[in-house]
């Protein structure tokens, strides 16, 4: 049998597909930050929360309305964007004239509330949601049984995040978002109203990490804790990435989602800091992030 | 000079009653615990309603003097939880500090209450450390402990022909020792232990060590660790058909809190062990619903275990006839248990209360026709089977 580092190939390549597939989790939700910081200026401590309210409006979808998994993977998302939105113009929007410190403070004050809302009304347990009926059972690869969902979860987050990228570098609308990330003033001169586009943008970044907590509301206990674990794996994400690079924040994504599965083999222990020692080499030697733009 | 003397004895009696020896006219008690993290189901704010329970069964008053229960949450941290016991201590006349959920936080909190003479009684916490090489005198251990959880489920699981294992185990002092105690007794028992991987502590993916447990072969695998992780551990199993596959799962410290957050449909079959179970018995189901109407959750052994270590200290303060640490724990250790939680339980040396444990397996969905009806106990371990014998637990009170 072929070994690497005296582990079986077959061991390699089941830890890589594991660690595409909490790739695609690190990438769906590194991408709506990186959107955010991108067009708002804002690092939204708050992306954890929205997660977590992805799969709880999953959850409570299936407990009180009896909705099943595919409603909720359309309905939950554009719920927890629609709080997003509702936020960003209330609140958020009245912050950007000020420091970035306001913003991650006003944000990381919100995922304290809501965190701390749904662990008094749901415990700290948390609930179990079921895997859909149509994609339950695995299928056996050879080097690894693969549960069809954690299938299903690479495939979904890759187009969730293509069609992301298409919408900002390709159409009309997002060559207005990226315009405005250069010159806001100049862009709303043209009659583009912008206050709208990053209402929306907020929006979309929330939209995103609803729709990655009800990808994950099957596979993970559904608890108030979630988001608050991978969020800080997240922030490294975009930073090796390089802060609003959106391209950057998906590759990465994956890349570490990865990096962290081989680390599962060979060093266990390891796993869980893997990432930020990747963040602070990337950080020594390239300040400005893989993909970012040196500023 | 006569008139001095007798002024001395006048203001000695006024100052000190001359029955009841309360310090401070109240016997107050303080829950420490999570209330805010992993553990504030398995523990929390639940524990502090057990023991206002225990205050109201007793009659609310002990030697005449009131009794008052303040909690607050330790978030998991030792420096926090020693920097509320030293507060409580100094300035909130409390007596004695009971639950620490979280073992570093309770040999903290232990060792802290030791120097300022106060009585604990930890319910919440599992390291045998607490009645072994750190035990004092004032210190007891009540609802359970590693041995206890090695000797139920890791003694029924070898039995039942379970006899190769491999272990996920949480990367901090309670998962080793979890994992340790129950090697050994799998070992003696004939077992061997096919190998096992350490996972950070809040770690909400186990793909990757399930697998290696998969590609290990063994027959069980151990889950040496708590909380959010057990629940994830065990969701994510059904999901890459371990259990289909034929492996069994060890669930090592789990209680009904964590089966209700998990569900029956992902928890059944799994084999654990608790030192309570509401439904066992017509006083346990009793206490159960008195519980379920003030809180909304069945009690676990935290939850009943406080309320069992409240009912003794105040028992042990009234035997006593005063709230001083050393008499009171000299009475605790020489007074027998029998409550709703232990029956004819008996307190060794080293501070461990010694009751009966129980093996449960959690039942099918199907099976289970009322609510929170979740076990079925598939046998009773004595006391003296589950737990050190005091006298070879390392404790140093005891060899002395």
């Amino acid at each position: 049998m072929t070994t690497i580092f005296g582990y079986p190939l077959v061991v390699w390549m089941g830890q890589l597909l594991l660690g595409l597939i909490n790739g695609s989790f690190y990438a769906m939700l590194s991408l709506g930050l990186a959107v955010i910081f991108g067009l708002l200026r804002v690092i939204n401590f708050a992306h954890g929360a929205m997660y977590m309210l992805g799969a709880f409006v999953a959850l409570l979808m299936a407990t009180y309305l009896g909705l099943n998994y595919w409603v909720a993977l359309f309905v939950a998302p554009l719920v927890v964007a629609l709080g997003g939105a509702i936020v960003e113009r209330t609140m958020l929007s009245r912050l950007y004239k000020l420091d970035h410190l306001y913003g991650l403070l006003f944000t990381f004050g919100l995922a304290l509330l809501i965190e701390g809302t749904f662990r008094y009304l749901f415990g700290a347990s948390g609930q179990p949601y079921p895997v859909p009926a149509a994609l339950s059972g695995g299928v056996n690869l050879g080097f690894m049984f693969l549960p069809i969902y954690r299938g299903w979860v690479i495939i979904a987050s890759l187009i969730a995040c293509l069609a992301v990228w298409l919408l900002i570098e390709k159409t009309k609308l997002g060559s207005y978002l990226r315009a405005s990330t250069e010159n806001p003033v100049l862009v709303q001169s043209f009659g583009v109203n912008v206050p709208l586009l990053l209402t929306l943008t907020y929006a979309l970044g929330a939209g995103l990490a609803g729709l990655a907590g009800v990808l994950a509301a099957p596979i993970y206990q559904v608890s108030p804790l979630m988001g608050t674990n991978i969020i800080i794996i997240v922030f490294a994400v975009v930073v090796v990435g390089g802060m609003g690079s959106i391209l950057g924040a998906i590759i990465t994504g994956y890349m570490l989602g990865i990096a962290e599965g081989l680390t599962k083999v060979i060093y266990p222990e390891a796993s869980n800091i893997v990432i930020f020692v990747i963040m602070a080499i990337v950080l020594i030697l390239r300040p400005a992030g893989l993909f970012g733009k040196d500023a | 000079m006569n008139k001095l003397i007798m002024t001395t004895a006048l203001v000695a009696a006024g100052a000190a009653p001359a029955f009841a020896q309360v310090s401070d006219d109240v016997v107050k008690i303080g829950i420490l615990n999570d209330q805010s993290g992993v553990y504030a189901d398995f523990g929390g704010l639940s524990s502090y309603e057990a023991a206002l329970m225990a205050v109201e069964d007793f009659g609310g008053t002990v030697l005449d003097m009131p009794v008052e229960v303040i909690t607050a949450d330790h978030q998991n941290k030792a420096d926090i939880a020693s920097n509320i016991a030293r507060q409580w201590y100094d300035t909130e006349q409390v007596d004695s500090i009971m639950e620490l959920t979280t073992s570093s936080v309770a040999l903290a909190v232990q060792a802290l209450s030791n120097e300022a003479g106060k009585v604990t009684i930890t319910t919440g916490a599992a390291t045998t450390e607490l009645t072994g090489a750190q035990c004092a005198p004032n210190s007891f251990h009540w609802a359970y402990d590693t041995h206890a959880l090695a000797v139920g489920t890791g003694g029924a699981l070898v039995e039942q022909g379970g006899d190769s294992w491999f272990f996920l185990t949480a990367d901090y002092a309670f998962g080793y020792s979890l994992e340790e105690q129950t090697s050994a007794f799998v070992t003696s028992q004939g077992g061997t232990v096919a190998g096992s991987v350490r996972h950070p502590l809040t770690n909400p993916d186990f793909s990757s060590f399930l697998l290696q447990a998969q590609a290990s072969g063994a027959k069980v695998i151990g889950l040496a660790n708590a909380g959010l992780d057990t629940q994830n551990a065990i969701k994510q199993a059904a999901e890459f058909g371990i259990t289909q596959g034929g492996q069994q799962l060890a669930a090592l410290l789990f209680t009904l809190s964590e089966v209700h957050g998990l569900g029956l449909e992902a928890a059944q079959g799994l084999s654990l062990t608790e030192s309570f179970y509401w439904n066992r018995d017509e006083a346990s189901a009793e206490f159960g619903n008195r519980f379920f109407e003030r809180t909304g959750v069945m009690p676990n052994m935290v939850h009943a275990g406080t309320y069992s270590a409240v009912l003794s200290y105040l028992k042990a303060i009234e035997a006593a006839g005063t709230d001083e640490a050393s008499a009171v724990s000299a009475k605790l250790k020489e007074l027998p248990v029998d409550d709703v939680f232990a029956q004819g339980g008996t307190v060794g040396a080293n501070g461990r209360l010694i009751k009966d444990v129980y093996l449960m397996q959690v039942k099918a969905p199907g099976e289970s026709d009322i609510a929170w009806d979740y076990y079925n106990v598939l046998q009773t371990i004595p006391g003296a089977e589950a737990y050190l014998d005091p006298a070879e637990s390392g404790c140093p009170l005891v060899q002395g």
